[in-house]
């Protein structure tokens, strides 16, 4: 072929085109459309919800007369205006919609109300008089072991002899590491419209991740057939898993005081209302008995996680049971036990957050991985690469589940070398040696991350997709766009798929009409399933269209190509449009739905066995930190990251997702403190008092790479990985460069306590503590003079 | 019912009458009164900076305003960036976010693009130093903001 008409053949935006997200143009010029801007019909009416202000109290008397007949209120509903369930839960029913009785958290919805504006309905909500009778609430992780209070039962995994290991290694460590959870702090709030239709039917955009569990939490609080609810999402300003489970509440909500006024109502959270009532990341604490070798292999290992999982269970037992699959992180663990423990406290119910129990997980073993190392005196790095797993042999989970595709000794050691670690180290501790205030540290930290749902039955995508007789294409599919791009991936499918320009293929809606029974957008597998359907249906499309040429044309179905905007049919060249209308003319159906269900994954739930994974997704990051040891203040001058996302549909979208995920996961780790007071109320609900990163607070040297050589060993759409949780959790090296910088206080004789988030403050307390530990031991160890 | 008061201010370009109740945020007023719902709401708090606009040339945070503030005053949101709403054309700015990802779910472009514009009309060559700095006033939850310094420099080195 003529090398010259390459360019000419290839099409604008296919796999492997790092373009702009689709909505890129649209997000600078203002227009694109949220949830919030979707102009209303006359007449919306505006909700506002009356929370809880007691973590656990029975309501005594509720007197909402004043909210009635509050200026421009036109209802109010209470648990008992809901004529079908009173309840939002996901998976358990245990969560209502408006408290019946007993309130389990502050910020628990109690009432609704709508109003003819949103000022007036909030101000009216204000207005009505709860008397409780105050319950001793249960807040800490601490305070429910002890009350043995679960929203789930214990599970535990067990595989070797941990016991017997633990007794017979040469070393014995046990501690216990806590790390608090984190708000999701999505740019827009939690939103929903709901608009009556005939029938009684209700249509509802929502916000949400998830718009088929929103349906169905609608239909079961109407008292409606699924068929009877629609709901709609374009897109949301940020999801992050905080709007997979949680928009339920707000669209019942508005859908009820729709059902009972007959007229639209817009609900809109403002930001501490949303940050009191919505679930977070589970707060965890993970106690460890760990025996270990000279070398630091870990012989055996006792891990105890304890989770706060809030009020109801909502998602707490996958997010626990993903934590339990990455106790292990990257390492192979022979002799183990991991038991987790999900705990009911008077908090809000705590949900699915980017990595989904996966981050607590890792944290745990890091920190173990670390405590080895200072205990024998070693580069945490060099224990880290001890324990990693084989590729061939101690290649088995605790979960029994072989790891075929493992590449971390290798990126390991690519990114060791192009970050300059040794030498960088070796600097660090020159500096630390002579510079008394400035402190530095560094730390190397892997991640292996397991790709699919671990309920295997949502491992399930579906797809739409139109031509239309002048070869434009209308894209259907379950994905819900949230900022992570997965419009834009799945339309460079088809685009390739069909050889069309990108241009042909218009992005539409989330709609629960049009693909039904979906998937929540989540477990960083949306591109890997939707691009597969669509590209499921874009084949149906093409193997039609082939048969109308062949049969026209008298050709081979080989003599047919699909390239640029055209066929090649034979010898001769036709637009595709010209080909569609051919079929069309022939009487061939032009839309085909398209499916996937990710292959190989099976999990026997109850054992905690199998294969809950389809891959692995793996990464590694060398975090650099200075701390100043009198204030406890820190900055990360520089940050090097080398990322596998497979083959990439798109490189631009994928390095988003690797840099924005591993900030995110700094914040969780350093900034971020949720803060409640002993009556359980959440002091820091709005970024005045919960602090998000800023730009200043990211590495001004940030050097992130994808793995050139990325492939998916797994046949996943065009070889791609996914990206969406895995870089979160390259920030667990900003803890540890913490604690290493921390340590270096001691002379790294001792190791630092810290727990997470690493705040300016707690740091100073950790330099302190270490100082005061170490003081104590010169003393002990000086013989004593007696006069 | 509180008393509305008459105000009447040029939102870019065209001048708009209208009465409103005193405590009437400007950021309500944009996107409710006149629809120009480019204007995001992020925490209603001053801090996260997506409601940024221009008021007479300064970035500003139109969720700490009242709309009776800015009667007879000039404002430019985001809607009125381009410089001609008739053609495609971006500003370069705009079009510096697009092409370099300096976004994902977009939420807090429109407040970026806003500060940046009034920062990059004072210094039109900043150091990067300087562009963090400025936008470390704002909240990105989701691209951690390397995309933003580049197409921050992008736009001034274009425009330099
Ligand atoms: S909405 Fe105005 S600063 Fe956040
Ligand atoms: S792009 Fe989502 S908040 Fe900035």
């Amino acid at each position: 072929m003529d090398n010259r008409h390459n360019d000419r053949l290839t099409i604008e935006g296919g796999v492997r085109a790092a373009i702009p997200h689709d909505s890129a143009r649209k997000h600078v010029s203002g227009e694109a459309t949220y949830t919030d801007d979707i102009p209303v019909p006359d007449g919306t009416l505006y909700a506002a919800i009356g929370i809880s202000t007691h973590a656990h109290a029975r309501i005594t008397s509720l007197d909402l007369v004043p909210v009635a007949s509050a200026p421009g209120v036109v209802a109010v509903l209470t648990a008992a205006d809901v004529p079908g369930h009173n309840d939002v839960g996901p998976i358990l029913q245990d969560e209502t919609i408006f408290a019946d009785g007993v309130v389990e958290y502050a910020g628990q919805s109690i009432f609704a109300v709508a109003a003819r504006t949103i000022e007036q309905a909030r101000r009216a909500a204000r207005r009505a008089i709860v008397e409780y009778e105050r319950r001793e609430p249960v807040l800490t992780i601490d305070a429910a072991l002890a009350a043995e209070r679960f929203v789930l039962p214990s599970r535990t995994i067990r595989r070797g002899n941990p016991q017997a290991s633990l007794a017979a290694a040469p070393h014995r460590l046990r501690g216990t590491l806590e790390m608090g959870g984190q708000d999701h702090f999505y740019l827009e709030g939690q939103v929903a419209l709901a608009i009556p239709q005939e029938d009684g039917d209700m249509m509802i955009y929502s916000s949400t991740q998830h718009p088929t569990d929103v349906q169905r939490q609608v239909g079961r609080v109407l008292g409606l057939r699924v068929n009877a609810v629609t709901v709609e999402v374009r897109r949301m300003g940020g999801g992050f898993g905080g709007k997979e489970s949680q928009a339920a509440l707000f669209a019942s909500v508005a859908a009820l005081l729709a059902n009972v006024t007959g007229r639209p109502v817009s609900l809109c959270l403002d930001r501490d209302d949303d940050m009191i009532m919505t679930g977070k990341r589970h707060e965890f604490h993970i106690t460890y008995d760990v025996g270990f070798d000279d070398d630091g292999l870990i012989r055996g290992i006792e891990l105890v996680m304890a989770s706060r999982c809030g009020m109801s269970a909502d998602l707490s037992g996958p997010v626990n049971d993903r934590a339990m699959f990455h106790a292990d992180n990257a390492y192979y663990l022979e002799n183990v036990s991991i038991t987790s423990h999900r705990l009911k406290t008077n908090t809000v119910s705590n949900t699915a957050f980017r990595g989904f129990g996966g981050p607590q997980g890792m944290m745990g073993i890091e920190w173990v991985i670390d405590e080895i190392a200072r205990h024998l005196g070693k580069d945490p790095l060099e224990v880290r690469k001890r324990n990693l797993y084989g590729d061939t042999e101690r290649n088995v989970t605790p979960y029994e589940m072989t790891i075929e595709d493992n590449i971390l000794h290798q990126l390991i050691e690519d990114l060791e070398r192009s970050s300059d670690y040794q030498a960088r180290r070796a600097a660090i501790h020159e500096f630390n040696a002579t510079s008394p205030v400035l402190k530095r540290g560094i730390a190397l930290t892997p991640v292996k991350f397991g790709i699919s749902f671990t309920a295997t039955h949502l491992n399930q995508a579906g797809a739409l997709l139109h031509v239309f007789t002048d070869g434009s294409v209308h894209l259907n599919h379950a994905g819900t766009e949230m900022g992570q791009g997965v419009m834009t991936n799945v339309a460079q499918i088809v685009a390739e798929e069909l050889q069309l320009d990108i241009d042909r293929i218009k992005i539409t809606a989330t709609n629960t009409g049009k693909v039904p029974n979906t998937s929540a957008s989540a477990a960083s597998a949306t591109t890997d399933m939707n691009g597969a359907a669509a590209a499921d249906a874009a084949r149906t499309i093409k193997r039609r269209l082939i048969d109308v040429a062949v049969e026209r044309f008298r050709v081979e179905p080989s003599q047919v190509a699909f390239r640029r905007n055209e066929v090649v049919i034979g010898d001769r060249v036709m637009p595709f449009e010209e080909l569609v209308s051919l079929a069309h003319a022939a009487r061939v159906q032009l839309s085909a739905t398209g499916f996937y269900r990710t292959p190989k994954i099976h999990y026997d739930a109850e054992r905690l066995r199998g294969r809950p994974f389809y891959y692995f997704a793996y990464g590694a990051a060398v975090s650099e930190v200075v701390i100043d040891t009198l204030t406890g203040e820190y900055m990360f001058p520089r940050v090097d990251i080398l990322h596998d996302a497979g083959n990439p549909i798109n490189a631009a979208i994928a390095l988003g997702q690797v840099e924005g995920g591993f900030i995110q996961g700094m914040g969780w780790l350093t900034t971020e403190e949720l803060y409640w007071d002993e009556e359980g109320r959440l002091m820091t609900h709005a970024p005045s008092t919960y602090k998000i990163p800023a730009c200043g607070d990211t590495p001004p040297d940030f050097r992130v790479t994808l793995l050139e050589s990325g492939q998916n060993r797994e046949d996943v759409v065009y070889r791609s990985k996914a990206v969406g949780e895995p870089p979160l959790m390259l920030a667990i090296s900003t803890f540890h460069a913490i604690k290493d910088a921390v340590a270096s206080v001691g002379d790294y004789r001792l190791s630092p306590r810290l727990s997470a988030p690493a705040t300016p403050e707690r740091v100073l307390l950790a330099v302190e503590e270490l100082r005061a530990r170490l003081a104590a031991r010169l003393v002990q160890l000086q013989p004593i003079e007696v006069h | 019912m509180s008393q509305q008061i008459p105000i009447s201010v040029n939102v870019n370009g065209t001048l708009y009458e209208r009465a409103v109740e005193p405590r009437l945020l400007l950021s309500d007023f944009l996107r409710h009164e006149l629809e120009l719902t480019g204007t995001h709401v992020g925490c209603e708090h001053g801090v996260c900076g997506a409601c940024t606009v221009l008021l007479d040339g300064d970035a500003v945070r139109s969720c700490l305003l009242f709309a009776v503030q800015v009667d007879g005053h000039g404002l430019v949101t985001v809607e009125g960036l381009a410089p001609d709403a008739s053609s495609d054309r971006l500003h370069p700015l705009q079009e510096a976010f697009r092409e370099a990802h300096g976004l994902q779910c977009g939420f807090c472009t429109p407040g970026f693009l806003m500060t940046l514009v009034a920062f990059l009309e004072e210094n039109p060559h900043p150091s990067e130093r300087e562009i963090r700095e400025v936008i470390s006033g704002h909240l990105c939850r989701c691209t951690g903001y390397q995309s933003i310094v580049e197409a921050t420099k992008i736009a001034a080195r274009r425009s330099a």
